[in-house]
């Protein structure tokens, strides 16, 4: 018996003695919470080699996931990337603080025109930092449908496709749609409007394949429908599994997003954060990212660096002529978050 | 005694944990507002049109699967009942080998499978059939149904048949009874508890389900599950969503003692 205890004993010790060596090699965590899949993985490591500074990743599916996470404080995170809407809702929550820009210098590398896209959620760029930034549009299959066919949003309410569309299962931005038809703001208050764009929906929910969002680029390489209400960012990808694809921003103009980096107001490695993030914005690594995503990243470090072939694509950098078009979603006050979600209900029942 | 109390103890941590402590803060979600005040709000939310609505369909959905799951199970029960004995360990095997594998992998399967182009489909095609177009509608999700929960009618439903003591049906043979009057007068009476437990195994997860319907319905079927699911990861609103869960629980306590009531030795079901 004795020989057992001491024996255990003796491992516990030697486990906790090479534990303490493995911290030794670091100087400290980072707790970092993000979209599944959302940076190049081998700059993880490369960044642990570089600080000596530790990272644990987490990852998330939905803003609305990461919210409850964040709020209730469950979970101790350092630094967060999520969509610009929900920074703003975090904003006003005092979740997340200022980024210090004097240890951020690659911060000089951001496009204005991404700044100021969203100066509309954070006024002076003071929290968010774009990681990667892109549009809604929509995706056709050129072997069925004629290029150039398609141009407008209500395309996608022509009987002539029934049964061929598929479009998005998330609320703000399938509300998005039918609100940029009726010439309204993708962040309008008025219940009038939003009622309106409900029953397009709904009028609309015929002629509709499926709802889908991250499956729905894999159903459009598999050719299981013709039209698709897409990010810009999968586009690269399908076109590269096949070539008759064909992606269009709408004339209505449409919604703009971008993803960003937030420090919480929680943490207490202020400064690791800060050195993710300045080490995520050096050229290389945005351009390893870029390859990694094919999402696009607002480097201009990165530009000169990369393919001339990708920088003018229209997909992935459009021009500031369908910029203007625009819009950028923004977060609502909780009254009418409830109001969309009773009108998202009601579209869903029926 | 003290010795034997010791050993429960895991079993209690374990009920603690895995189901008072959960139900507890469902019933306190479901129970309150936003705020914290108490409130009733939340469970009478079943009466909204949309919420009626997806529990409707939810309902026809389930009573559907389970019958065609029960009326896929009982005669392969009576066959393997009576079939030689060699095979019959073998059957069941193949009925449990689909079990091994995750059910979320075996309904993704059933997507590719029905997709336009997908394997179904192609298969038609080249034997000159038309398209067979059940993908995103109701049938879809049926079908994902009887292939994920078959296995949870055919088990309860065989053991019992298996188990049936032969004598009884000679004696009914000998009285003088037809092959129909045994299967309805002594056969089916004896066998209702495992056809409870199988009915309970099979309406069950059919009623509460979000992910077939999530997979085969394209998002156009919306099942009473999916509406408590969105209210947890799209409007945050967890007051409703433990609201209309505990109206659901409510729900198949009433439904399983409804069962239950065929079953009178009380071998099967839950309750």
């Amino acid at each position: 018996m004795k020989k057992i205890i001491s024996f255990v004993l003796i491992a516990i010790m030697a486990l906790s003695f090479s534990s303490c060596g493995r911290a030794s090699e670091y100087i400290g965590e980072l707790h970092v919470y993000c979209f599944g899949d959302y940076f190049d993985p081998e700059l993880m490591y490369k960044f642990e080699d570089e600080t000596g500074i530790m990272v644990v990743l987490d990852s998330f599916d939905t803003n609305e996931e990461m919210y409850p996470v964040i709020k209730n404080g469950t979970a101790d995170y350092d630094l967060i990337c999520c969509s610009e809407y929900m920074i703003s809702q975090l904003i006003a929550e005092d979740l997340i603080q200022k980024v210090n820009k004097e240890n951020i210098p690659n911060l000089k590398y951001i496009d204005e025109k991404n700044l100021k896209m969203l100066e509309s959620i954070d006024e002076g760029n003071q929290y968010a930092v774009p990681h990667t930034w892109g549009t809604y549009g929509i995706l056709y299959n050129t072997d069925h449908i004629k290029k150039g066919e398609i141009t407008s949003w209500k395309d996608l309410w022509n009987e002539k496709y029934s049964n061929q569309i598929i479009m998005l299962d998330s609320l703000r931005d399938a509300m998005m749609i039918p609100l940029k038809i009726l010439g309204c703001s993708e962040n309008t208050l008025s219940e009038e409007e939003v009622s309106k764009a409900t029953d397009l929906l709904i009028s609309q929910k015929p002629l509709v394949y499926k709802y889908a969002n991250d499956a729905t680029r894999d159903l459009m390489i598999g050719d299981a429908a013709d039209i698709a209400v897409i990010t810009s960012g999968e586009v690269l990808y399908v076109q590269d599994c096949n070539d008759h694809m064909n992606y269009v921003i709408p004339k209505e103009g449409t919604e703009v997003w971008s993803d960003c980096w937030a420090i919480t107001k929680s943490t207490k490695n202020k400064e690791y954060a800060e050195k993710f993030i300045n080490f995520m914005l050096r050229p290389e690594n945005a351009l390893a990212n870029f390859e990694y995503l094919t999402y696009a990243i607002p480097n201009t470090g990165m530009y000169s660096m990369m393919d001339k072939e990708y920088l003018n694509n229209e997909v992935l950098f459009p021009s500031d002529e369908t910029l203007e078009r625009c819009e950028t979603l923004v977060t609502l006050d909780a009254d009418t978050r409830k109001m969309y979600s009773r009108y998202w209900k009601k579209f869903k029942a029926i | 005694m003290y010795k034997r109390k010791l050993l429960a103890s895991p079993f209690m941590v374990m009920i603690l944990i895995g189901t008072i402590i959960p139900l507890c803060a469902i019933g306190y979600y479901g129970l309150t507002d936003e705020l914290g005040g108490f409130t009733f709000e939340n469970l009478l939310a079943i009466f909204e049109p949309d919420h009626l609505k997806a529990l409707e369909l939810s309902l026809i959905l389930a009573a559907v699967s389970t019958i065609i799951c029960f009326l896929i199970a009982y005669p392969l029960g009576l066959i393997l009942r009576d079939s030689k004995l060699g095979e019959k360990g073998f059957i069941i095997f193949i009925f449990i080998i689909p079990m091994w594998m995750n059910f979320l992998l075996r309904t993704m399967a059933w997507q590719t499978m029905l997709e336009r182009n997908g394997l179904f489909n192609s298969l038609m095609d080249f034997m000159g059939i038309p398209f067979v177009e059940i993908m995103n509608t109701p049938y879809a999700v049926v079908l994902g149904m009887v292939y994920d929960f078959l296995p949870f009618m055919v088990l309860p439903i065989y053991n019992v048949l298996s188990k049936m003591d032969k004598s009884v049906i000679e004696a009914a043979y000998d009285l003088g009874a037809s092959k129909l009057k045994v299967l309805s007068k002594v056969i089916l009476p004896l066998s209702v508890p495992g056809i409870v437990s199988g009915v309970t195994m099979v309406f069950v997860p059919s009623l509460t389900t979000f992910v077939i319907s999530n997979m085969l319905g394209g998002g156009k079927i919306n099942l009473i599950g999916n509406i408590i699911e969105q209210e947890f990861t799209v409007t945050n609103n967890w007051n409703l969503g433990a609201g209309l869960s505990l109206v659901m629980m409510i729900f198949i306590v009433i439904s399983m003692a409804f069962i239950a009531k065929f079953d009178k030795n009380g071998e099967g079901g839950l309750l």
